[in-house]
């Protein structure tokens, strides 16, 4: 006996690749979805974010006013999304993630200019997310005075001298001395979730066929949603025990303050950990094979880190992206978790995010459901 | 016809179905069947690999819907109670399929509360004495040899007193012994009341049915009991002893009249359906060192008689 015969070798390799032209399915999947992610996550994927959202709170009606919310909209980092009035409602949009900015313009903001007081500009940004808001925050203070520049002709060209025509003050809310983790931990709440619900469950039933005791079971009287419901409850357990180890090294290990109320954030999740194990039964009953139900669990890990605002900022996400981003739970969830955990959300803020998830968990049990067969053909 | 089922006369079948027909794929696998079953009746199903008998089992216990036919099982409809029927066969399937990470009390366990079995401890305990199963009660099912999970699947298909025991093919595998206590208790529970139909490959188990059909390819070609079966098919059988067989063999099967030769250890079977064109086929090598013998003919030549036919009929 040789130690390594090429003929030996060889025929493995023959019988691997007549093995993976059979199964059709697995093939595609293997050569369909790397180019499918590409061109999805390609154009999707900025990690230096633009026109993102900004509530303008304006109460000075000068052309420096003006000056300076076009510069900021040219600067492509912000879009003006709403023109607000007051105050709170500046702190609700900031509180919802409707905007991740809000300029305030103080009274006699163009005569206070004009005077060469330097009046002060704020700037409050939601910094929850660090990543998301920190160049367009770092591109503030030349803007203003550049813009500001143009304006200052004649008599006021004094004014362009060092420190610059306007006091800008930057409130980073949520996450003042911009720690990531702060952002990240509560974000692997729901990653860690996704990841093991949806694959345990993809697993279920695709196993219970591949081992011959779906015969058995079909046999039974049970019912397809006995079956879907009884599969998924076991894990919802699991989800919850994955929950608290997470909570609890938030807090102790990583330090990351929980503003909100703990029991509401275990409250709502039992929607998310149900809609990621729906999923996984779906696959479960597409999938023919164990490798196949693997491949469409990552197929589906995948978006919802990249396409979720869990890696990369949401807002700075194409309009089409955001949308496709919009359909996976995780999206909903991660602004659930972080706006429980740092900006101390109640109710009333989280209950936006919470139809599309249940909506999303309906769907897929419909098709679960559908899609389990009740017989073996 | 007399019907041999000890119960058999008294009441309406467990199983009567008409015209069932299954195709996968445009390929025609039970075609155009009709079977009639009376309580408490043992019934053989038999027919090569591929003939159809595991497909007409499942479309009794729900598990493939027919594309065409009729019937009743246990007095409910084959097509519209497929649900009920379900709660009341007890279902065996070729490969073994219950779970292997369970015990053995664990998969009693859950098929008692999948049927819903009252009193589920005492149910499931009593199943594990009457099996004998209680030396492997707290064992993994899959760390059991083929004759104990054969047992095992019995006894969950046992479980919720089912009046009708679909078993497919369900002594494959099994060493005689085994196979010989498994028959046993099949019996035992007919005389209770209890109807089977079984599928096999085995001859001698065959002849343990009261009655049998054979399928060849989809159709049904044969029915009754053995004898029936036996005497319909009008074989004439030789057997054949003494030297040189594997020779002798080959030039027999060339003969005019012998449709098949077989060895039996040191004897050849011969047989073919005209008995006076076998016999004066056979007549010259009568003076030969070998001795001949006519003998009845048994099933298995009846059934591989069929199968050829079956075959030169270009369907298989």
């Amino acid at each position: 006996m040789t130690i390594f015969s090429p003929r030996r070798f060889w025929a493995m390799v023959v019988k691997e690749f007549v093995q993976m032209r059979r199964d059709r399915v697995t093939f595609a999947m293997m050569i369909g979805i790397p180019l499918m992610q590409l061109i999805l996550f390609g154009f999707a994927i900025n990690s230096n974010p633009q026109n993102l959202p900004l509530a303008v709170l304006s109460n000075d009606d000068s052309e420096f006013s003006r000056t300076l919310v076009t510069a900021m909209q040219n600067s492509l980092y912000y879009r003006v999304t709403n023109v607000i009035s007051h105050e709170s409602e500046a702190r609700k949009l900031l509180d919802r993630g409707e905007v991740l900015f809000v300029l305030t313009i103080p009274q006699d903001f163009g005569r206070l200019l004009a005077r060469g007081d330097r009046p002060t500009v704020l700037v409050e940004a939601d910094a929850s997310d660090p990543t998301a808001t920190g160049f367009a925050l770092g591109s503030l203070d030349y803007l203003f005075s550049q813009s500001l520049n143009r304006d200052l002709l004649g008599p006021l060209l004094s004014l362009r001298a060092q420190p610059g025509p306007v006091d800008l003050r930057i409130h980073r809310l949520y996450n003042p001395e911009i720690q990531t983790k702060y952002n990240i931990v509560p974000g692997l709440m729901g990653v860690v979730l996704t990841m093991t619900m949806v694959i345990i469950t993809a697993l279920a039933i695709t196993r219970e066929r591949e081992r011959g005791t779906m015969e058995n079971l079909l046999c039974t009287p049970v019912r397809p949603f006995e079956v879907m419901i009884g599969k998924i409850v076991p894990y919802i357990v699991v989800g919850y025990i994955q929950m608290l180890l997470i909570i609890v090294a938030a807090k102790v290990i990583f330090e990351v303050p929980i503003l909100g109320s703990l029991p509401l954030l275990l409250a709502v999740s039992i929607l998310f950990i149900a809609a990621n194990l729906a999923v996984g039964i779906t696959f479960s009953t597409v999938a023919q094979n164990q490798l196949q139900a693997m491949q469409m669990a990552f197929f589906f890990f995948l978006p919802s880190i990249l396409l979720s605002g869990f890696m990369f900022p949401f807002q700075g996400m194409p309009q089409w992206a955001q949308w496709l981003g919009s359909v996976l739970p995780l999206t909903h969830y991660l602004r659930i978790v972080r706006g429980i955990v740092l900006k101390g959300n109640g109710f009333a803020d989280i209950a936006p995010e919470l139809w599309p998830m249940a909506a999303f968990l309906l769907v897929m049990m419909v098709v679960a459901v559908k899609r389990y067969r009740q017989t073996v053909d | 016809m007399t019907l041999p089922g000890p119960q058999a006369s008294q009441s309406r079948p467990a199983i009567d179905v008409t015209g069932i027909t299954k195709s996968f794929g445009g390929k025609v696998v039970v075609n155009n069947l009709s079977l009639r079953v009376e309580q408490g009746e043992i019934y053989g199903f038999l027919g090569p690999n591929g003939s159809g008998k595991t497909t007409f089992i499942r479309m009794l216990c729900g598990l493939l819907k027919p594309d065409s036919g009729s019937g009743q099982c246990l007095g409910m409809d084959v097509i519209r109670d497929a649900a009920l029927i379900k709660t009341r066969v007890g279902y065996m399937a070729q490969k073994f399929s219950l779970y292997g990470d369970l015990s053995v009390r664990e998969n009693l366990d859950f098929m008692a509360r999948v049927y819903g079995v009252p009193d589920r401890k005492a149910a499931v305990s009593h199943s594990i004495e009457r099996m004998s199963l209680a030396r492997y009660a707290d064992q993994l099912a899959q760390t059991l040899s083929g004759g104990w999970k054969q047992r095992l699947a019995l006894a969950a298909s046992l479980i919720h007193g089912p009046e009708l025991l679909l078993l497919d093919e369900p002594t494959a595998g099994v060493d005689p012994k085994a196979r010989r206590d498994f028959w046993d208790e099949v019996h035992e529970l007919a005389g209770q009341g209890l109807t089977a139909l079984i599928s096999t490959h085995y001859m001698d188990e065959a002849e343990r049915c009261h009655r049998l059909a054979y399928i060849a390819y989809g159709d049904l070609l044969a029915k009754g009991t053995v004898e029936e079966v036996v005497a319909a098919r009008g074989l004439t059988t030789w057997e054949v002893s003494g030297p040189e067989l594997y020779e002798l063999a080959h030039t027999l099967k060339t003969l005019p009249g012998v449709e098949q030769v077989a060895h039996f250890g040191n004897t050849l079977h011969v047989s073919g359906p005209d008995r006076a064109l076998l016999a004066a086929s056979l007549a010259p090598f009568h003076q030969g060192p070998q001795n001949f013998r006519e003998v009845a003919t048994s099933l298995e030549e009846v059934f591989i008689s069929m199968m050829n036919d079956s075959l030169k009929g270009g369907k298989g």
